[in-house]
Parts: C-alpha cells; sequence; structure tokens
C-alpha cells in the first residue's frame, strides 16, 4: 500500500437551519490511498455530496480531522483552501458547470489561469490534456456546440489540467446516457491506470463495480467499505 | 505574475459580461454619461468663459484707476447711491490741478452712434469722448493720424479718431485723413485712424470712434456725467494711489470729513474678483448636478451589479472550485463595473464632444486633455465604489452554496 492521501477522522458536517440542526455527516473515518479507485454509494440525502465537498475542501468539517496529502486542512484559511482546491483538486460535476460563453480550450485553460502560469505555457497544457480526453479537434467550441459526453470530457480535461491529488466526480454520468456515461467510465478507468487517484459518487452498482473499493454510506455514517483485487 | 494573469482573465471576464449583456450596461451607465457630459461641459465652459475674460481683463491694465460716480460691483446700499451727484468736467479740472502732475488722467464717456461717409455708414458703433491722455494711459497706436491733442479737446474742435475696422469699411484702404465724416448727423474732421485694438468681452473695440470728451458732452450726451481713467506712470501700490486719490476727490468734492464718499474708485482687480465669484458659482452648480447624476448612476451601477452577482452565483461557485481567491472574484466583478463605467465616461465624453459646437456658439470651448483625464476618472472611481458591494457580496460567496444555486 503506499502513503495515505486522505485521512478523514471522525469527522462531522451538520447544518443549524434554526428550528433543527442537520446532520449530514455523523463520524465519518476513512482512509484513501494514492492511485485508489472509490466509489461512494448511499441513498438520496445519505451525504454523499457533503463528504465529497469536504474532501474536496469546498467545505470544512464541523468537527473532526481532515488531513489531506499531509497537511491539515481545518487549519487553513480562505487563501489556502483556494490553492489547495487548485493544485491538488479536481472536480468533476453531474451538471458539467463549463462556462457557456467560453470555449472548451478556454475552460479546460481556467484552473492554470488561477495558477498563475503564464499564457503560452497554459495552451501548452491545455492542448496536451484535450488530446487526452481526445477532443484536441473541438478546442474553439462553445460548450452548446458541443454533446453531453463531449462536455463532460471537457469537464474532466479541466478537472485533470493541474495534475491533481485527486479526481472528485459526483454523479459524472448522471446527466448521460448510457452509452456517453460508459465512454466517461472507460475514461475514468484509463485515468486510473494511469496512475490517478478517483473519488466518485454513483447511485448505479454497474459504475460502482468498476471500482476497486465500494464505500456505502447510509445517514451519514459509513455502512460497508469493501475493497476487491484487481479483475 | 499571478495578478497579471488573473488581471487578464478578470478583463476578458468582464468584457464577455459586457457583451452578453450589451443594451443592460449602456442603459445603466446613464448616469454616468449624464455625469461625465456635465463635467465636461462645465469645465468647458470654465475653461472657455476664463479664456476670454482674463485675456479681457489683462487688455484694461493693473495700474488704471477708473473714478466714476458709481461702484462697477457693490450689491449692497444701492440706494445710499442714489441722488449721487454727476462728476463733470470742472470736477476734472480741479481734480487734474491737484494731482495732475503725478498722475495721468482723462475724463471720458461713451455713446452709441453711428458714422457716415458719403454713402458709406455703420451704425451701432461706439463713440467715446476723451482726452488727451485716453491715448497715453492706454497706449493707443495708429495705422495714420494722431490723437487730439489738449488744446483741441478744450477748444471744442470737431475732430475725431476712427478705430481700425470703422476706417476700413468707410474708406475701403484708403487715406481718412482730412476727411469730414458725419457722426449722428454733425460733421467731423478724421485726424486719425487707429491699429487693431482686438475685442473686449467679446466685443470688438475696433469700430470704436474717438471725439473730444467736450464735444461729446455738447452735441450728443445726455447728462454731463463723465467717468476718469487715472494712471500713475509707475504706480507701486495701488492702495496708496487710491488713498491719495480718494482724498483729493473729497477735497474737489468739498466734502466734510464726516460725510461718505459720492463717488467710487474702481479696479480691474474687483471685477476679476467678481468673475472668480461667478465662476465659483457655475462650478459648484455643475459638480451638484455632476454629484446627483454619478449618485444616481452609482446606484444603478450598484443595482446592475448585484443582478450580474446573483445571475453568476453558480459561475462564481465553480471558479472558487477551480481555486479562485476571494481577492480574484472581487477583481473580476470590479472590473466588471468599472468598464461599464468607463464606456458611460466614453459615450459622455463623446456627447460633450458633439456638444462643443453649440457651447462654442456662446463661449470658446475646447475639451482639454486634463477634462478628458478628469472624466474619465472619476467615471472609474464611481465604478469602483459602487462596484464594491456587490463584488465583496460575490467574493465571499461559501462555493457550496454558489454552486448549489440554479
Ligand atoms: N446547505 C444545507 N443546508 C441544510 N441542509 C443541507 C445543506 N446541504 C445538505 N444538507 C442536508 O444534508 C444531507 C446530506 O446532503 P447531501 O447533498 O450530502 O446528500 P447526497 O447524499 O449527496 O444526496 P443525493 O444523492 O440526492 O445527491 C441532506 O439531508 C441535506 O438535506
Ligand atoms: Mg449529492
Amino acid at each position: 500500500m503506499g502513503e495515505a492521501l486522505i485521512q478523514l477522522r471522525d469527522v462531522c458536517r451538520s447544518y443549524d437551519m434554526g428550528a433543527e440542526i442537520v446532520h449530514a455527516l455523523r463520524g465519518v473515518s476513512l482512509q484513501i490511498t494514492r492511485g485508489e479507485y472509490v466509489a461512494i454509494m448511499g441513498p438520496s440525502g445519505s451525504g454523499k455530496s457533503t463528504l465529497m465537498n469536504i474532501i474536496g475542501c469546498l467545505d470544512t468539517p464541523s468537527s473532526g480531522g481532515f488531513i489531506l496529502n499531509g497537511k491539515a486542512v481545518s487549519d487553513m484559511d480562505d487563501n489556502e483552501l483556494a490553492d489547495i482546491r487548485n493544485q491538488e483538486i479536481g472536480f468533476v460535476f453531474q451538471t458539467f458547470n463549463l462556462l457557456a460563453r467560453s470555449t472548451a480550450f478556454h475552460n479546460v485553460e481556467l484552473p492554470l489561469i488561477y495558477a498563475g502560469i503564464p499564457a503560452w505555457e497554459r495552451y501548452e497544457i491545455a492542448v496536451k490534456v484535450l488530446e487526452q480526453v481526445g477532443l484536441a479537434d473541438r478546442m474553439t467550441h462553445k460548450p452548446n456546440e458541443l454533446s453531453g459526453g463531449q462536455r463532460q470530457r471537457v469537464a474532466v480535461a479541466r478537472a485533470l489540467v493541474n495534475g491533481p491529488s485527486i479526481l472528485l466526480a459526483d454523479e459524472p454520468t448522471g446527466n448521460l446516457d448510457t452509452v456517453t456515461g460508459d465512454e466517461i467510465m472507460l475514461l475514468f478507468d484509463k485515468l486510473h491506470h494511469a496512475g490517478n487517484t478517483i473519488i466518485l459518487v454513483t447511485h448505479e452498482e454497474a459504475i460502482a463495480q468498476r471500482a476497486r473499493r465500494i464505500v456505502r454510506i447510509r445517514d451519514g455514517r459509513i455502512a460497508s467499505d469493501e475493497s476487491r483485487d484487481a479483475p | 505574475m499571478k495578478l497579471k494573469t488573473e488581471l487578464a482573465e478578470s478583463l476578458r471576464f468582464s468584457w464577455s459580461a459586457l457583451m452578453a449583456n450589451k443594451m443592460r450596461a449602456i442603459l445603466t451607465t446613464l448616469g454616468i454619461v449624464i455625469g461625465v457630459v456635465t463635467v465636461s461641459l462645465m469645465s468647458m465652459a470654465i475653461d472657455g468663459v476664463s479664456k476670454s475674460f482674463l485675456r479681457s481683463i489683462s487688455s484694461m491694465g493693473s495700474d488704471i484707476l477708473y473714478l466714476e460716480k458709481n461702484p462697477w460691483i457693490d450689491n449692497q446700499e444701492w440706494w445710499k447711491r442714489r441722488g449721487r451727484r454727476d462728476i463733470e468736467m470742472p470736477h476734472v479740472r480741479e481734480l487734474n490741478r491737484l494731482i495732475g502732475d503725478r498722475y495721468l488722467l482723462s475724463p471720458y464717456a461713451h455713446q452709441s452712434s453711428s458714422v457716415k461717409y458719403g454713402t458709406e455708414s455703420i451704425s451701432g458703433i461706439i463713440m467715446e469722448g476723451c482726452s488727451a491722455e485716453n491715448a497715453v494711459i492706454n497706449g493707443y497706436t495708429f495705422t495714420e493720424g494722431r490723437f487730439f491733442n489738449n488744446n483741441e479737446v478744450d477748444g471744442y474742435r470737431p475732430v475725431c479718431v476712427l478705430g481700425h475696422d470703422a476706417a476700413d469699411a468707410l474708406f475701403k484702404g484708403g487715406s481718412a485723413l482730412g476727411k469730414k465724416v458725419k457722426l449722428n448727423g454733425i460733421n467731423y474732421e478724421v485726424i486719425g485712424a487707429m491699429a487693431k485694438r482686438g475685442t473686449f468681452m467679446g466685443f470688438t473695440l475696433d469700430n470704436n470712434v474717438y471725439i473730444p470728451i467736450t464735444r461729446l458732452l455738447s452735441d450728443f450726451a445726455w447728462r454731463p456725467n463723465v467717468s476718469i481713467a487715472i494712471k500713475a506712470p509707475d504706480m507701486h501700490n495701488v492702495d496708496e494711489a487710491t488713498e491719495e486719490i480718494r482724498g483729493a476727490m473729497r477735497k474737489v468734492r468739498r466734502l466734510e470729513p464726516g460725510q461718505a464718499d459720492d463717488f467710487a474708485i474702481n479696479k480691474q482687480e474687483v471685477l476679476l474678483n467678481t468673475f472668480n465669484k461667478v465662476t465659483g458659482v457655475i462650478a459648484s452648480a455643475g459638480l451638484f448636478i455632476t454629484g446627483l447624476a454619478l449618485f444616481v448612476g452609482g446606484i444603478g451601477i450598484m443595482n446592475i451589479m448585484f443582478v450580474s452577482v446573483a445571475e453568476r452565483t453558480k459561475e462564481i461557485g465553480l471558479r472558487k472550485a477551480l481555486g479562485a481567491r476571494r481577492r480574484t472574484i472581487l477583481m473580476q466583478f470590479l472590473m466588471e463595473a468599472l468598464m461599464i463605467c468607463l464606456w458611460g465616461g466614453l459615450i459622455g465624453l463623446g456627447l460633450a464632444w458633439c456638444l462643443k459646437p453649440v457651447v462654442n456658439h456662446y463661449i470658446p470651448a475646447s475639451i482639454s486633455i486634463k477634462t478628458v483625464v478628469i472624466a474619465l476618472f472619476i467615471a472609474a472611481a464611481t465604478g469602483v465604489i459602487s462596484g464594491y458591494i456587490p463584488a465583496r457580496r460575490a467574493a465571499l460567496m461559501d462555493p457550496v452554496e454558489a454552486l448549489r444555486d440554479e
């Protein structure tokens, strides 16, 4: 086993709604190693997205410890969190979340801009990543000129462009039909083989089965955590 | 390095936002446009008025005092001046006996008149009656002939000196000397034609006709009242000179020690002060309108920026997820507000430029670099100030909440 990339210890996340307190996570402890391919499953409202947001440093735990890549995230200020998101995390969303008025290239370039990389280097890197997802010929297209699967591939390219430690995908195939969904999953397989760490939220058993490890969540707690060997 | 790439992205961000909502941007920018137009027109007006006024005023000479029945500018106690005695030629002569050794004195009075030579005639010219000293005090120069001397003044001689343009119009470049012209129907002999003098407060001085003051009073004037231009050959201390002249004039008027002056000593300086007051009023009125327009404009910008932030909530969340810092988001929205306002500023300047010919009709107007810089700076400042609160709201958004926005 490699080093622990993600270490969650007894993480809780609750929302104070005034009248009541909603407990989205009630003590989650989880270790994920570099290079793992983890699927997170569970019923709607069980806390999967909340967990992903915490791992992705978009959100912080109400209590409990979270160490990412050896750094304690709970102690970080807003700028440091932004930099972590920029450098260590690649997000893929269910609804793609591409900038509608920008080209595929500019969408992919965006994290590089926030990393402060000069324009000519940005171009090289973004082109390479777009090639990796098979969209080098669609660089100048805007999202509304691309199919759903292509849009999601642009989003994957954008997530990969800064060479993050973790790829976080919250129901990446949720808005795609089975065929294009499979395309995206093949892309994830490929990325996993290339050494990327992937955490994926899904409702579909078939998709979860592609991962080496399935964590099931119920009511804000880990209900089961199974690993299998490579097929 | 990072700041530079972020700045470039901010520019692109705000540009695309503007392009997506051109009409909205143009409409919200109206307040700024009005503000900038007022500022530019105001500074155009003040510049123009100052330039022409100061040029006129300096032609008067700061060392000439004008002894007159009434002050030029006096906004109080005008009722006390009712019934003042006229200043008449005997007064002038007596004053001249008292201080004539140190000062040059010229009595003068004006009258509207027409001048006629053969079939040529000009009406609505200014006829100035004065003494020989007037030419020295005002430094007249001549294209031909000379000014009249005091023998001619005291002898009621019907002689006249024509202003440059008047001579030109009547004699078409030929010599005027020795010719008889009719002033309001009375024959006068031309003894001189003057070189060009230019304009005073927008009126040409070159249509004037000069005749001995004695003739003006006897032939044309309704009342015997005159003003006296007084100049000291080297007047170092205007206040001292004023006091001396005042003392002498009190003697001439036979005023008792307790009595108030029944005359006034006017100076160019008074006009200057009043002028400054007037431009001050123009400026404060202009600034008030500008301020109001910019305030309204600023509120409009703030409003539209709140809308823009709300519309792009999800995008803000996404950008944060991709690593945008608070500062970056703040900068992007500030840039958008700034761009809208600079648009407004440019449109405003363009409008002001179009209005320039209209203003030019009344006063010499020009848009200086200073005006452009000030107008754009004001527009930019409005953008930054009114964009700050919405931009800050965007910058402080919680990324998870923002991403959840539909
Ligand atoms: N901002 C919030 N305020 C209040 N409650 C919240 C908030 N965000 C999430 N929750 C609650 O936390 C719980 C977990 O939500 P979460 O989005 O993590 O579920 P999920 O497992 O991703 O569900 P789904 O499969 O439907 O996406 C839910 O009960 C939800 O109502
Ligand atoms: Mg979810």
